[in-house]
């Protein structure tokens, strides 16, 4: 099962290389990471999603914590939460396709930010399945080139998931 | 802000800082590692830490232990810190002087050792130019240290340095680097060594244990069948007075690991000696049939388990550690108890009653004479075993032994008979070869006046013997005692058991080690016959030199009981 980790750190170097490091020489499955400074500028958050059994997670959440730089973990997976990817897709669209799609577009309440003689730069925020789908929808035109983000994640309602609070 | 010690105990010289006078990162490091009350450091100079080795001229405070390799100040500075608990300090230069300590580094890491690594770098300029005598020793060490700094600016140094030795020593010690660039032990600044520490990423949280004690007191009271493992965390909590309490209140066998040798005194009857792969019969037997298994300060090594569907199959497990990520990794417990084991321990005994398991302890006793360590006596040829026991009649336990890694490790392991804890210093998980006599130099450093006795065997030995230089040197006393059976013997007795005596490149030549401890000013005996061996160990324990004993033994004597790697630890070979 996939796990959303959310994971306070301090903002220093070395610290992206020691959470990847331990995933690796430990042999977790990371499924996405996303890493941004929070609103404390001395503080990141990550958030990553791995992929394991009740046991794995219990391991990684643990050694995790061994890490001199970690302050605080959150299982967020069984909470209420808000989460979000971005894509963006260069897709073909010479102009006999370009309305169906923006069409498409439109559909999934994406955005247009770029637009080239022969292609479109198109911008999608959303849950992955969203993000998936409209991957998907525009398949037949022809992708150039994909970039997407990882995970990020929020817990809904008034609780707030900061170490110092 | 992390509990850290009291400035007052850890400062045993002079100011904590000095308004106004502006001092060299060199002279700041020099003058925080006297803050830290260190007495000796293990070095080997070098290019990038010239700086560093004038401020080490100018200092009278700090003795300075010059060896041969580096792999030889790192395991010297290993033994230091576990036959005392105090951190063993070390100092390389860039690149390949850095790059020499890594297995030594390794080494520490799998069993917990506090050391506070200093190691030269290229100048912060030319970092990342690959440069001259340039290596990214932070990177390479990632996975083997529990933290580590490269110091980019003087300002930080002093900080670093406190810090480096709080998260060596407290919590599950381990081995903290600082890489210093050249150019920063030039640079000033005032010192001033901070009395706080803040690392709000590293808790040291006693958490409330009570009510995980008071189930374990109710589970070790209906237990009728109970066993205890003690490891290397209960020598490192010191916790090995409680342990003794706990045992004979509750009447409970105690299987010491390797790395927990000594926790226990093992002239004692609830002494069951070591569990696992080379452990005894009766120690494995009362592990696959107890009820209940306390683990204190251990972590279910696979040398330990063997296969852990079968491990302790009927037991309910206790499990404390003061490592929350040891709990469940291995082997899945009943109970945890996350704490140091002496604080576990402490608060064990405060609530549990007296209780007797008479019918268990007879069953074990029977296991015990059914099953004894034994070995095949010979009047002609020399046992390793049997130097052993003439080790423990010339010592009486009052030494500290250190071994190498191999078969004479497992048979130190087995027959030496240890009543201390810190007596008995070990590569336990790395299995490092080329440690033991290191380590014994930095054991005699550090008990000048007390009898160490190294044992290795003569592929180990050959490892580290420049550090004969060393001993001789500082003329440490040290016995050294080399097992030589002209094998790379563990391996050899694989390949005896399951490659069909294949022995691939295990039959091993050597020099005449007599001559070449007399080369280096050293004393060399050799022993050839059994009635020999007793009287060569005394002469050489009345030795005030380094003295090389080189025992030829039986060559192709293998470490009994066994258990074959992955296999039931109740079913051994050669019980």
């Amino acid at each position: 099962m996939k796990h959303t980790l959310s994971v306070l750190v301090e903002n220093k170097p070395g610290v992206l290389t020691r959470v990847a490091g331990l995933f690796a020489r430990r042999g977790y499955n990371i499924d996405s990471l996303a890493v941004g400074r929070t609103e404390n500028p001395e503080i990141s958050r990550m958030t990553i999603v791995v992929e394991g059994d009740d046991r794995v997670i219990e391991q990684v959440t643990k050694q995790l914590h061994k890490l001199i730089e970690v302050i605080k973990i959150n299982d967020i997976t069984e909470d209420e939460h808000v989460h979000r990817e971005l894509i963006l897709i260069k897709v073909n669209a010479d102009p006999a396709h370009r309305m169906e799609i923006m069409q498409i577009v439109n559909v999934f309440r994406a955005r247009v930010v770029d637009f080239g003689r022969n292609s479109l730069i198109i911008e999608v925020t959303g849950d992955e399945g969203k993000i998936n789908a409209i991957e998907n929808s525009l398949h037949p035109f022809g992708i150039r080139e994909v970039v997407r983000t990882g995970k990020v994640a929020m817990v809904r309602g008034p609780k707030h998931k900061n170490g110092k609070s | 802000m992390a509990v850290a010690k009291d400035l007052r105990e850890v400062c045993q010289f002079g100011n904590l800082m000095e308004v106004g006078k502006k001092m060299s990162g060199a002279d700041i490091l020099i003058k925080s590692l006297e803050c830290e009350g260190v007495d000796t450091i293990f070095g080997y100079p070098g290019g990038a830490v010239l700086n560093i080795y004038d401020a080490i001229y100018r200092c009278k405070k700090i003795k300075h232990i010059l060896t041969r390799h580096e792999q030889g100040l790192i395991h010297a500075a290993d033994g230091y810190a576990r036959s005392t608990g105090k951190p063993g300090v070390c100092i390389a230069t860039s690149g390949p002087g850095a790059t020499n300590l890594v297995t030594g580094i390794a080494t520490a890491y799998m069993d917990s050792v506090p050391l506070v690594i200093i190691t030269g770098q290229v100048a912060v300029s030319y970092i990342g130019k690959d440069s001259f005598q340039e290596a990214d020793i932070t990177g390479i060490t990632l996975p083997i240290t529990k933290y580590s700094y490269l110091v980019k600016d003087v300002r930080d140094l002093a900080r670093y340095v406190r810090e480096a030795f709080h998260l060596a020593t407290t919590g599950r010690p381990g081995p903290v680097l600082i890489d210093l660039p050249k150019d920063v032990t030039y640079a000033e600044t005032e010192f001033f060594y901070p009395p706080e520490i803040d690392l709000p990423g590293y808790k040291l949280k006693p958490n409330g244990i009570e009510k995980e004690v008071e189930k374990a007191s109710e589970m070790l009271k209906e237990a009728q069948r109970p066993v205890i493992i003690a490891g290397g965390g209960v020598v490192n909590s010191g916790a090995h007075e409680e342990l003794l309490a706990l045992a004979e209140k509750l009447q409970i066998p105690v299987s010491t690991t390797l790395m927990g040798k000594g926790s226990f005194p093992e002239n004692h009857p609830l002494y069951l000696g070591m569990p696992g792969m080379h452990g005894t019969a009766y120690a494995n037997y009362a592990i696959s049939d107890c009820d209940l298994l306390l683990a204190v300060g251990m972590r279910f090594d696979d040398r330990v388990t063997g296969n852990v569907k079968t491990f302790a199959k009927d037991a309910k497990v206790i499990h404390i550690d003061i490592d929350a990520a040891e709990i469940n990794k291995n082997i899945h417990v009943d109970l945890s108890i996350v704490s140091d084991a002496k604080n576990a321990l402490e608060k064990l005994l405060g609530i549990i009653k007296e209780k007797d398991n008479r019918r268990w302890l007879d069953k074990i006793e029977f296991w015990k004479k059914e099953y004894p360590l034994k070995y095949c006596k010979d009047s002609t040829r020399i046992k390793p075993q049997y130097i052993l026991e003439k080790i423990n009649e010339v010592t009486a336990g009052d030494a500290y032994f250190v071994t190498d890694t191999g078969q004479h490790q497992m048979w130190a392991a087995q027959y030496l008979k240890c009543v201390r804890p810190r007596s008995f210093m070990t590569s336990g998980g790395l299995g490092t070869m080329g440690y033991g006599f290191p380590a014994a130099m930095g054991v005699q450093i550090a008990h000048p006046e007390a009898k160490v006795v190294t044992i290795v065997g003569d592929g180990g030995f050959q490892m580290n013997s420049q550090e004969l230089a060393t001993a001789v040197h500082y003329n440490l006393p040290l016995t050294i005692c080399i097992f030589n059976n002209g094998y790379l013997g563990m391996v050899r007795q694989w390949q005896d058991l399951f490659l069909d005596k294949r022995y691939s490149h295990t039959e091993i030549s050597q020099p005449d080690f007599v001559k070449l401890a007399e080369s280096y000013g050293a004393v060399g005996m050799r022993v050839e016959k059994p009635e020999d061996v007793k009287k060569t160990l005394e002469k050489a324990m009345e030795t005030p030199r380094p003295v090389v004993i080189d025992f030829l033994i039986e060559q192709e004597e293998n470490v009994f009981p066994m258990v074959p790697a992955g296999g039931s630890i109740d079913k051994m070979l050669g019980r």
